[in-house]
């Protein structure tokens, strides 16, 4: 037997994958300035920066509420990633998200997903939004998605 | 359109008598894995579809400002690499709330790629 440290698990890099983006065309994360912040076993936190092409209401200057959408579909993707160990196609079944106020006009918006539930073919995800103050969300969402070829 | 994200989203109008209908271009802007529409894209577009049949509805009343409640939407097949269009349905249109359904298809609209139901506040 080696005693030679065994690498870790190749699992998921969120912070790989989101710099890796940023060099190709980018998509739709890359347009709107997604980028990561922090991650766990089973989470991930991105941000949304503040920007004027992701207005919604010229008059107020308020965000879209699509751009928040789009964050929290991707952190909740990540976090699905991140607890099946690695990369897997799957696609978003369904997504519901209440918006529990508008967010604050220049702040930049914090998403965070977590894959509560996973099984062979379904994953079960919920998360939050906030423009600075966890504890004064913007947004909460649940969701499912689902791997094609299964998530083990 | 005057509105940002929807000129980020590339989005045109189809004039409808009921509702508009909105037409999203296949773009690297809404991208998601190589080849497939990202679902945050079609999330955005079918919101801006139900927010326009609801500003047409409301046009006849004196018109109002409208802010997004809730949101469910349902994914029914990835979108390729052709152009989106959605419409949204105001199913029901009360002093405060309305209900407004939307749909995004790419081929036939009897075959659509994701559908949303929505609650919206009403500021008359």
């Amino acid at each position: 037997m080696s005693d030679s440290a065994t690498p870790a698990a190749p699992g998921f890099d969120p912070r790989w994958f989101f710099q890796l983006r940023k060099q190709g065309g980018g998509g739709h994360g890359g347009r709107l300035g997604l980028g990561y912040r922090g991650h766990g076993a089973d989470w991930c936190e991105l941000d949304l920066p503040y920007a004027a092409d992701l207005i919604g209401d010229p008059d107020s200057g308020v965000l879209a509420s699509g751009p928040i959408l789009a964050t929290m579909d991707m952190a909740a993707s990540v976090s699905v990633w991140l607890k099946a160990g690695g990369f897997r196609n799957h696609a978003t079944l369904d997504l519901r998200i209440d918006y529990l106020r508008p967010a604050r006009v220049g702040q930049t918006v914090i998403g965070r997903g977590e894959c509560y539930r996973l099984t062979r073919s379904i994953a079960f995800v919920r998360g939050q939004a906030h423009d600075g103050d966890p504890a004064d969300p913007i947004a909460h969402v649940a969701g499912t998605f689902m791997a094609v070829e299964g998530y083990w | 359109m005057s509105i940002p994200y929807a000129e980020l989203l590339g989005l045109s109008v189809e004039p409808g008598e009921v509702a508009p209908t909105l037409v999203m271009p296949f773009a690297d802007a809404v991208l998601g894995r190589p080849g497939f529409l990202h679902g945050g894209a079609i999330g955005g577009l079918l919101e801006m579809a139900a927010v326009a049949a609801l500003h047409q509805a409301l046009e006849s009343e004196g018109g109002g400002k409208v802010k997004p409640i809730n949101l469910t939407l349902d994914y029914m097949r990835g979108g390729r690499d052709k152009p989106t269009r959605a419409r949204g349905t105001v199913t029901r249109l009360g002093k405060r709330v309305a209900n407004v359904e939307a749909v995004a298809w790419q081929d036939e609209p009897d075959r659509p790629i994701a559908a949303a139901r929505m609650n919206y506040l009403i500021v008359r």
